[in-house]
C-alpha cells in the first residue's frame, strides 16, 4: 500500500503524533475531572435512592432528572449548546479548553450512572452487617461501598474513558485537535483514504490499549478472584 | 437482659395497603442464655431480630436492652449502642476485597482502637474461633464454615454483651452446622454473652437453646423452657416443627392415636415393651423420635390404639398410672 503525499506532509510535521497525544491528554483530563465531579454524584445516587442507606426522595429524584437530561442530549448537540459555559468557564469557546470543557459536561452524568451501577452491585447483606456493627453512613461509604465496589468501578472507569475518547474525535466541530479532527478535515474533506485509515487504526490501538490494562488491574483487584 | 414490650411491625407497600410482619410480640431475654425464635419462613423472625438491634424500626412498641429504650435514641447513640449488640447471618456478609484479619479489624478501626492493640486483639479473636491460620486469605479462599468464624469473631470483637444469630447455621451442612453450635455454645459460657438464635430448624434450638419462642404468622405462639416445649407442644405450630408430623407421620389413619412425650426419666425405659405386657394389648408405632436437650434424652411417639374401647381406656390408665405423658391425636 502507498501513503498520499499529504500523508506525508502531515507526519514529516508531526502532525499525526501531535494528534495522537491530543486524543490521549483531552480524554484523560476529561476523564479525571469528570470523575471528581461524577463519583461523588453517583453515590449521591446510590445513597439517597429509596434502597439506600439515607434515603432522600425528592434529592433523589432531583439529581435523577439533570443526570437524565445530560445524558439525552447528543454529544454534538450539547457540545454547540453549551459554548456560552465554555466561555464562562474557560474564556473561550473554541479549541481544546473548550472541547474539554464539553467532554466534561457530557462525561459526568454519565460517570454519575456507571458509579451508581456498580455500587448497586454490592450485596445488601455486606451493607447491613456494617449497619449492624454501628457504622455511620459516611464510613459505610468511603470504607464499605467504594472499596467493595472497587474492581467494578475500574471496569466501569475503563468502559467511560472508551466513551469519552469517542466523543473526543467531534472536537473539530469546535476548533479542537486530535485524531478525529484529521481524520475529518484531512481525510474525508480531502478524500485521502488513507488518513482515514490511520487515524482509526489509532484509536482502535489506543482503545485496545486502555481496555487491557483496565481489565488487567481490576482483575488483580479483585480479592473475589481465586489468584 | 433484652426486653421487647407491645412490638409490632407493618410495611407499607403503597395504595394505603400495610402488610403486617410482627403483631404485639412481648419477649423477656435473661443474661446469660441462648434464646432460640424459630418459625417457618415468612413467619416474621428475621424482621424480629432486626428489631432488637433496630435494623428495622418497629411500627409500635419498646426495644429495652438493659432498661434503656433503643428507639428513644438519637441516630448516634443508637450506633453506639449497637456496638454492644453483634450479629452474624445467614450467609456471612463479610467485607469480600478485605483479609479474614482486616475484616475483624473493621469494628476496631470503628471504635478507634489503637492499630496495634486492635490487631492483638483480632488475632487473639481468631484464635479462639479457631482459623488462626488462615488471616491473610480472602473470604472467597473460605469454606462457609470458615467464614461463618470469622463473622464471628468480628461480630465479637468491640466485646458485645448480646450476639444475634441470623439463621446462622442454615447455609452450612450438617457436620459444620454442629461446629458452628458448640462455637456459639463455648462463647456463651466462657464469655458470658448472650446469644439469640433465629433458626427455622429444631435440631438447632434443641441442640443449645435454653429457652425457646415459636413465632407464628407475626405472632408469638408459644414460648417456654425448651424441655417443656418439646415435651408438650402447646401451639399446632409448635406440634408441626417438633413433630414434623405433617412431612413424616402418615396422615391417613381410621383408628386412635395417642402421642407419647418420654421426659429424661422415661426414656431409658422400654415403655412400650412393658406397656404391651402389662395390658395384653398390641399398639402399633406409627412415628417415632429422641432428641438430645441440654444432655437430656427427649422422646416422642405415636401410636396406633387397638379397635377395642376397653382395651383403650386400659392403656390409657396404665399410661397415667406410670407417669407417661400422653395426649390423644386429632384424626385428620
Amino acid at each position: 500500500m502507498t501513503f498520499s503525499d499529504l500523508f506525508y506532509q502531515l507526519w514529516d510535521k508531526g502532525l499525526i503524533q501531535l494528534g495522537v497525544w491530543e486524543t490521549i491528554y483531552m480524554t484523560l483530563i476529561s476523564t479525571g475531572v469528570a470523575y471528581l465531579l461524577g463519583l461523588p454524584l453517583g453515590v449521591l445516587l446510590r445513597v439517597t435512592a429509596r434502597d439506600g442507606i439515607h434515603p432522600i426522595g425528592w434529592l433523589n429524584s432531583l439529581v435523577g432528572v439533570f443526570v437524565n437530561i445530560f445524558r439525552s442530549i447528543p454529544f454534538i448537540i450539547l457540545m454547540v449548546a453549551m459554548l456560552p459555559v465554555a466561555k464562562v468557564l474557560v474564556g473561550t469557546s473554541l479549541g481544546n479548553k473548550a472541547v474539554i470543557v464539553m467532554l466534561i459536561i457530557a462525561a459526568a452524568p454519565y460517570v454519575a450512572r456507571m458509579v451508581e451501577s456498580s455500587l448497586r452491585e454490592i450485596k445488601p447483606g455486606i451493607i447491613e452487617a456494617a449497619q449492624a456493627m454501628g457504622t455511620p453512613n459516611f464510613t459505610i461509604i468511603w470504607k464499605v461501598m467504594l472499596p467493595e465496589a472497587k474492581p467494578s468501578l475500574i471496569t466501569g472507569a475503563v468502559i467511560s474513558t472508551v466513551t469519552i475518547l469517542g466523543y473526543s474525535a467531534m472536537a473539530g466541530t469546535i476548533g479542537g485537535t486530535g485524531l478525529g479532527q484529521i481524520a475529518i478535515s484531512y481525510g474525508y474533506q480531502r478524500f485521502k483514504n488513507d488518513i482515514i485509515w490511520v487515524c482509526m487504526i489509532l484509536i482502535v490501538l489506543i482503545v485496545q490499549v486502555i481496555q487491557i490494562a483496565g481489565t488487567a488491574i481490576a482483575h488483580r483487584t479483585d480479592k473475589r478472584i481465586r489468584h | 437482659m433484652i426486653e421487647l414490650r407491645h412490638l409490632s411491625k407493618t410495611y407499607d407497600v403503597g395504595s394505603g395497603r400495610a402488610v403486617t410482619a410482627l403483631q404485639d410480640i412481648n419477649l423477656k431475654i435473661e443474661d446469660g442464655e441462648i434464646f432460640g425464635i424459630i418459625g417457618l419462613s415468612g413467619a416474621g423472625k428475621s424482621t424480629l431480630v432486626r428489631c432488637i438491634n433496630l435494623l428495622e424500626r418497629p411500627t409500635q412498641g419498646e426495644v429495652l436492652i438493659d432498661g434503656k429504650d433503643l428507639t428513644q435514641l438519637s441516630h448516634k447513640q443508637l450506633l453506639l449502642a449497637r456496638r454492644s449488640i453483634g450479629m452474624i447471618f445467614q450467609d456471612f456478609n463479610l467485607l469480600e476485597q478485605r483479609t479474614v484479619l482486616k475484616n475483624v479489624l473493621f469494628p476496631l478501626e470503628l471504635a478507634g482502637v489503637k492499630r496495634a492493640d486492635a490487631v492483638a486483639r483480632a488475632r487473639e479473636l481468631l484464635q479462639m474461633v479457631g482459623i488462626a491460620d488462615k488471616e491473610q486469605m480472602y473470604p472467597s479462599q473460605l469454606s462457609g464454615g470458615q467464614k461463618q468464624r470469622v463473622a464471628i469473631a468480628r461480630a465479637l470483637a468491640n466485646e458485645p454483651r448480646y450476639l444475634l444469630c441470623d439463621e446462622a447455621t442454615s447455609a452450612l451442612d450438617p457436620n459444620t452446622t454442629q461446629q458452628i453450635l458448640e462455637l456459639l455454645q463455648r462463647i456463651n459460657t466462657q464469655l458470658g454473652v448472650t446469644i439469640i438464635v433465629i433458626t427455622h430448624e429444631m435440631r438447632v434450638i434443641d441442640r443449645i437453646c435454653t429457652r425457646v419462642a415459636v413465632i407464628d404468622q407475626s405472632c408469638i405462639a408459644e414460648c417456654g423452657r425448651v424441655s417443656d416445649v418439646f415435651v408438650n407442644p402447646k401451639s399446632p405450630i409448635a406440634q408441626e416443627l417438633i413433630l414434623q408430623k405433617d412431612r413424616r407421620a402418615p396422615q391417613k389413619f381410621s383408628g386412635k392415636r395417642i402421642r407419647l412425650a418420654f421426659d429424661g426419666t422415661t426414656t431409658t425405659r422400654p415403655v412400650i415393651s412393658d406397656l404391651v405386657l402389662a395390658c395384653q394389648a398390641p399398639v402399633n408405632i406409627i412415628f417415632a423420635d429422641t432428641r438430645d436437650v441440654g444432655g437430656v434424652i427427649y422422646g416422642h411417639m405415636i401410636v396406633e390404639l387397638p379397635e377395642d374401647k376397653r382395651q383403650q381406656e386400659k392403656i390409657k390408665s396404665w399410661l397415667e398410672a406410670n407417669q407417661i405423658h400422653f395426649k390423644e391425636e386429632e384424626s385428620a
